[in-house]
């Protein structure tokens, strides 16, 4: 998958966690810009993107997520490393 | 990891939910959310079906004939992420769940220190939610085990004090969470020989706390062995460092359903009977195609004893007091004599109700119910065949059709997985049930050749008993409370607490009513709880509670009842008695249960709900009651 296809899929997942389909992501996305994106729908966002890519976030990785680019990173590099 | 696999997945939910979402009438939203909710979901969906009830829940709960219930979570891990889960699992059971969430891990504070957001809930039921890191016994690992049971002793004591402010505050139903152990063991397979090492005092504890709950009659949440079905998913390290999570949000539904089925069978909602297809789900092969005999079924080959195991377990729920019957797509004689095979666990008389024609199966589900005198929604539905099953899912959704795994072998585990009939008590009556209704069908048979009525119940001897409700009676009152839907003039459901406040009040008249006849003993049939009210006279009895048993029904029982009622009221000192019928939609053979005894219509007092009607029962002119049942009161 290229950053692009994780991006989509990672849209996916952050419409249905948060029942919102308008929501539109981009690199730069942070929690600020997002309804609800508090810690709680974190946790809820991370475990959905594990389930989505079949992948497991260790404990320190988690907490230097900075913004969606990031995240769509360390998705790609988890899904390089299987 | 796949969770509910009992529940039929649906072909796309995702989809289904977004088109629920643009409904927008909000009972229609609701009512198509409980549907949904009967499909396999994983945590993302199960909190999109959550979103589709937030708003609405409780105003349209009566019209969606859901049960209301508030539930305080009292928690010393995280629990907000569960809560969608926890709701939409009570949908599956018709219950509209209202959830109050303590701080997480001010347990304590909030039951001790009067909290005024919770007593503004007011939870008729309290589960305490712990976890094995909370608290954690102070002993050191070479202690004695006199020193282990010393502390295990006072964290238990600490429990029941808070059980019991949660019981004398709110007259709630508690719930108590037993510990899922968090880290692993220190010495391996020799963990169990240190009495003080970290397993072997949270099983200690565990059993502990076991114990207590039986003496206080308070519920388990029993995690701790349910945690082989969790997987990783409880008790993540991750989660718990990240969020203090005992349970990965990814296992909520699997946690909710667990707890929404232990509140149901609190609320009289479990399920009561196993309905079973015969070929190929109780045997292997067609008896009609391959004879008595050239049935799989017992010793001698592997699928033949794994068809005996499914029948074991099915014999084993029934002595448990879940109702058995058939329901088969067979000639009756066949299917009947398929019965004298040798290796048949399941015996005939076993059997309460027993169809098997070629008619459609819902047709034979719902005769079945009629024939039992219990709701659709008391069944279980189990048939190896899907095309079966879909039928009957299309037909009534209110029965509940489980998907089974392809290996007969495995059925017992999924039915137990499913938790359909999960129990908030287990009595004597209980084990005789299955009795009862055999019982019951000689009732019938004796019936149909007793030429005329009078004659058919005067010859039936029926011995009605009447206790004061005591410590005694209670499990059992409450138990027939909170299941009786037909013969219930009010419908009001209590908790064994709430039971203990009104019966124990010395002017209240609380009755627990047993009957004998010449075929058996019926065990509990009828409760009648009436105590004076502020609203009407103060010469004036409210019969708060009046519900009966469907098996009794047609035999002139309440007539009995009437007269053993008003006797204590009159001997008490009332001047008369008040019968209230609130309608439900399940409750309409009672609409004229006091004219019908010679009440008289009253106006209804203050403050009561618009559709009930109120009946004046006047104590010093009563006539004679007609009846043919020796009463002893």
């Amino acid at each position: 998958m290229n950053e692009k296809d994780i991006l989509a899929a990672l849209t996916q997942v952050f419409h249905d966690v948060f029942d919102d389909d308008d929501i539109v992501l981009t690199a730069h996305t942070t929690a600020d810009d997002i309804d609800g994106w508090d810690s709680q729908a974190h946790v809820l966002l991370i475990v959905a993107a594990e389930q989505r890519f079949g992948i497991k976030f260790r404990t320190a990785e988690l907490e230097s997520l900075k913004n969606v680019g990031h995240f769509v990173q360390l998705i790609q590099t988890k899904l390089e490393g299987r | 990891m796949e969770q509910l696999p009992w529940l039929p997945p649906h072909p796309d939910l995702g989809a289904a939910i977004s088109q629920t979402k643009r409904m927008d009438d909000p009972l229609a939203r609701l009512t198509e959310a409980i549907r949904l909710a009967g499909y396999r979901r994983d945590f993302i969906l199960t909190a999109r079906l959550d979103k589709l009830v937030t708003t609405g829940l409780a105003e349209h709960a009566a019209a969606a004939r859901l049960t209301p219930l508030r539930v305080a979570l009292l928690s010393s891990h995280t629990m907000d992420h569960l809560l969608p889960a926890i709701r939409v699992a009570g949908l599956q059971r018709r219950l509209a769940l209202s959830l109050y969430v303590a701080p997480y891990g001010m347990y304590r504070q909030a039951l001790l220190a009067d909290d005024p957001a919770l007593n503004a809930f007011a939870p008729q039921l309290v589960v305490l939610a712990l976890d094995a890191r909370d608290a954690p016994l102070q002993v050191p690992l070479q202690a004695s085990p006199a020193e282990v049971e010393a502390a295990v002793r006072e964290r238990v004591d600490e429990l029941r004090l808070l059980w019991r402010r949660a019981r004398e505050r709110y007259a709630a139903q508690v719930v108590q969470q037993t510990l899922v152990p968090a880290d692993p063991p220190l010495f391996g397979s020799f963990e169990a020989l240190v009495p003080a090492s970290p397993l072997a005092l949270i099983e200690r504890l565990n059993t502990a706390i076991r114990d207590a709950a039986r003496e206080d009659g308070v519920l388990l949440l029993d995690l701790a062995w349910q945690a082989a079905g969790y997987g990783s998913g409880l008790a993540d390290p991750v989660r718990w460092h990240q969020a203090k999570q005992l349970i990965s949000p990814s296992l909520s539904p699997l946690y909710g359903d667990q707890l929404a089925r232990v509140v149901a069978a609190a609320t009289g909602l479990s399920r009561k009977c196993l309905v079973l297809d015969l070929d190929n789900t109780l045997w292997g092969g067609v008896v009609g195609d391959d004879g008595v005999d050239g049935i799989q079924l017992g010793q001698g080959s592997a699928s033949g004893e794994a068809f005996l195991a499914f029948q074991r377990y099915a014999v084993q729920l029934a002595r448990r007091g879940v109702i058995l019957a058939v329901c088969s797509k067979n000639d009756l004689e066949v299917a009947e004599a398929a019965f004298a095979h040798r290796e048949m666990a399941i015996e005939r008389s076993a059997v309460a109700a027993f169809v098997a024609n070629w008619d459609d199966k819902a047709g034979n589900l719902r005769r079945i119910a009629s024939l039992l005198d219990i709701g659709l929604d008391s069944l279980v539905f189990v048939d190896d065949n899907p095309a079966e099953r879909d039928i009957v899912r299309r037909e009534l959704p209110e029965v509940a059709v489980p998907e089974l795994p392809e290996d007969v072998a495995d059925y017992p585990a999924r039915l137990a997985a499913a938790g359909y009939f999960e129990a908030a008590s287990f009595t004597a009556d209980d084990a005789g049930r299955g009795r009862s209704y055999a019982l019951n069908a000689e009732r019938k048979a004796a019936l149909s050749q007793a030429s005329d009525m009078d004659g058919y119940l005067r010859g039936l001897d029926m011995v009605l008993r009447a206790t004061r409700i005591g410590a005694a009676e209670r499990v059992r009152s409450t138990q027939l409370i909170n299941k009786t839907n037909q013969f219930n003039l009010t419908t009001r459901r209590y908790t064994e607490a709430e039971m203990a406040r009104i019966a124990d009040d010395p002017r209240a008249i609380a009755l627990a009513l047993r009957l004998e006849d010449k075929f058996g003993d019926n065990g509990l049939i009828s409760v009648v709880l009436a105590r004076p009210d502020a609203a009407i006279d103060t010469d004036e009895l409210l019969i708060d509670s009046w519900l009966m048993s469907c098996r009794v029904l047609g035999r002139q029982v309440e007539v009995a009842v009437l007269e053993v009622l008003a006797a204590a009221a009159q001997a008490a000192g009332w001047r008369a008695l008040v019968g209230e019928y609130r309608p439900t939609e399940r409750n309409g053979m009672v609409a004229e249960h006091y004219p019908r005894l010679g009440f008289q219509q009253r106006p209804a007092p203050m403050g009561a709900e618009r559709e009930a009607s109120f009946w004046r029962y006047e104590l010093a002119s009563r006539a004679p009651l007609n009846h043919f049942i020796q009463v002893q009161a």
